[in-house]
């Protein structure tokens, strides 16, 4: 990233890199094939997606690895919402751009649409992971991916939100109860196919209401 | 409308159903004791539903949820400009330090940096809204042990605070002041001095709890050695901020992370404490406080001249990527995992905030421990409802 490697020295950032080569390859030594992809920015970040089979072995790796600190869990929904971006619209017409309803996965790519997100961070090295994982739907429509709890104690609520928004099952997980919704909820909030409902009643009125920014005053300025 | 509110009847029946059918589950021999949703001591809807044998608690659950706003789900249909007048509300009483982690995320997409000054003055009301935040927090702690009195002072030096923050942005408790590229504006005339003198004042009331409510010996035999928690258990359940300090874990990201805030200008000390329990948590946070008003001091006299806004164009589209951003907020690490798909608004945003994990150790915590440490407890984690359920 251009911010970070004008503030940071030049002599600073493979350093910071190896430091990275060396968590995956020793991922790679521990879980072999299951990682199938990495991301890496230098010096900033790093994403690596696992295979679903694999998803509790790689947590159990990290964690011997020293990265000991849980930081969240979450699920994707990658499929581009059926109701519009909320610039738009949502009554109108979803125009009939098949790229713009293609499922397009992001950092380390993926096959699936809906995928599973986690970050982990080494507290005594200064360095964070963020692990994806697909999660294939099975034909009922079902997806269920291994408990986190017994890596991470620290997964239990947050196994829970995501069952509740995402509808993922954790298998192993002992009490997938709703945390915020009522027990009988039908639908998964956070799915891009659940309809916010207070937009479609009362569509949102675009873009009008940005405020200008303190920089566009100059701009205007110059054009007149 | 009427769709709406009958689908808000419905689910309101079925949470009435949901609770009686709990509340039959759990008659057992022992007793259920149900704090909350509305009590003085869980700090806002929080809902601790606790079995005893006599005074022990043998199992405790806390009940959260009473004030899910959805943020997550909003975030898909705002702009990027838009979305920080969501998220000052998650934790509301340090709202400006929820802004920041989102403004440098969407900044780290764009690839943008904020002028110094405006990096400066970041930090500065970053620190505010933590004295703002921990302050009340001092005196609250007295008022749910039963101190009446730190209260009120926590109060009075508050609002010299907020005074502070709705001098430079318009708002107490929503600043919403934070724009993707820098500031809405600069400071206004005569603020500096008037934080300098805001600062000694704050110390002076550091100093009045220090002796009022930590030398008390109530307080001191009702948090010493209560909820221990130790470090590997702390750091499995991402606990974070002070309370994860206050396990000995020397992890502060103001200064173990690189990020465009002016915390590598100053000099601070983190502290940590050996012992884990309700008071190592609460002595964290006093001083805390204290170097936050140091921090405060000496961005002060180091402020640069300059723009608080960076060019950036007037519609704004973020390039199409992940970025993940996390602070030292005055509540622990507060973070957003950002999507972009280029266009207007987020793809999805996911919010980790603090004490959705801080008070997810709740149930391991309480066990075995007694009915009036259930509230020394939470009090000592410290978290606001609105962090919790988002």
């Amino acid at each position: 990233m251009a911010q970070l490697s004008d503030t940071g020295t030049s002599e600073e950032t493979p350093v910071i890199d190896e430091l990275r080569d060396e968590i995956v390859a020793k991922l790679r030594s521990d879980i072999g094939d299951a990682v199938i992809d990495v991301h890496q920015i230098p010096g900033v970040d790093l994403w690596v997606r696992v295979s679903a089979d694999a998803w509790r072995a790689a947590g159990e790796a990290l964690r011997a690895q020293g990265f000991d600190y849980f930081c969240f869990l979450s699920a994707m929904d990658w499929m581009p919402s059926p109701f519009g971006t909320g610039e738009n619209d949502p009554t109108d017409e979803v125009e009939d751009d098949p790229s713009a309803a293609e499922v397009r996965q992001g950092y380390a790519g993926g096959e699936t649409r809906f995928q599973m997100l986690a970050r982990v961070t080494d507290l005594r090295r200064h360095v964070s992971i963020t692990l994806k994982a697909d999660v294939p739907e099975s034909p009922d429509g079902s997806m269920s991916i291994a408990s986190w709890i017994s890596v991470y104690a620290g997964a239990n609520w947050h196994e829970r939100e995501t069952h509740e928004m995402f509808g993922i099952n954790f298998d192993g997980h002992p009490d997938l109860r709703n945390m915020y919704l009522p027990g009988d909820f039908e639908g998964y909030p956070l799915r891009k196919d659940f309809p916010l409902l207070a937009r479609l009643v009362k569509p949102w009125p675009g873009i009008v209401d940005v405020e200008p920014m303190p920089a566009s005053d100059d701009d205007e300025g110059d054009d007149s | 409308m009427t769709m709406l509110s009958e689908r808000q009847q419905l689910s309101y029946i079925a949470a009435q159903a949901a609770d009686a059918r709990l509340n039959v589950e759990l008659e057992t021999e022992g007793m259920t004791l149900n704090i909350g949703p509305q009590h003085p001591a869980t700090h806002g809807t929080l809902r601790i539903i606790a079995r005893l044998d006599g005074e022990q608690v043998i199992w405790a659950e806390p009940s959260a949820g009473y004030m899910h706003r959805g943020y997550e789900k909003l975030t898909e249909v705002r702009t990027f400009p838009q979305v920080t007048a969501l998220i000052n509300r998650i934790d509301w009483l340090g709202s400006f330090a929820n802004e920041v982690p989102f403004i440098l995320a969407a900044e780290q997409l764009m690839e943008i940096e904020a002028p110094p000054r405006a990096q400066h003055i970041r930090t500065i009301l970053f620190e505010l809204s933590r004295i703002a935040n921990v302050s009340l927090f001092l005196g609250d702690l007295g008022v749910q042990m039963g101190a009446v009195t730190p209260v009120f002072m926590a109060f009075r030096d508050r609002e010299y605070v907020l005074n502070l923050i709705e001098g430079a942005t318009g708002g107490r408790f929503h600043p919403n002041f934070d724009r993707i590229g820098g500031l809405k504006d600069d400071l206004p005339k005569g603020w500096l001095d008037e934080t300098r003198q805001v600062m000694k004042k704050l110390r002076n009331f550091c100093d009045e709890i220090e002796d009022l409510l930590f030398g008390n010996e109530i307080f001191q035999s009702r948090t010493r050695g209560i909820g221990v928690i130790p470090a590997d258990v702390a750091r499995q359940y991402g606990l974070s901020g002070a309370n994860l300090r206050a396990s000995g874990v020397d992890w502060d990201l103001r200064r173990d992370q690189k990020l465009p805030l002016a915390y590598d200008k100053v000099d601070f000390r983190v502290w940590t404490h050996p012992d884990g329990d309700s008071w190592a948590r609460c002595w964290i946070r006093l001083q805390e406080v204290r170097e936050a008003t140091k921090i405060v001091d000496q961005l002060i006299e180091t402020l640069p001249p300059g723009p608080v806004m960076t060019k950036v164009p007037r519609i704004i589209k973020v390039p199409e990527g992940e970025a993940w951003v996390s602070t030292e907020n005055p509540l622990g690490e507060m973070g957003y995992y950002v999507v972009s798909k280029g266009g207007l608004g987020p793809f999805r945003v996911k919010i980790r905030s603090a004490s959705f994990n801080n008070i997810s150790i709740t149930p391991w915590v309480l066990k075995g421990v007694y009915v009036p440490d259930i509230i020394t407890i939470l009090a000592s984690l410290y978290f606001i409802l609105g962090d919790i359920d988002r």
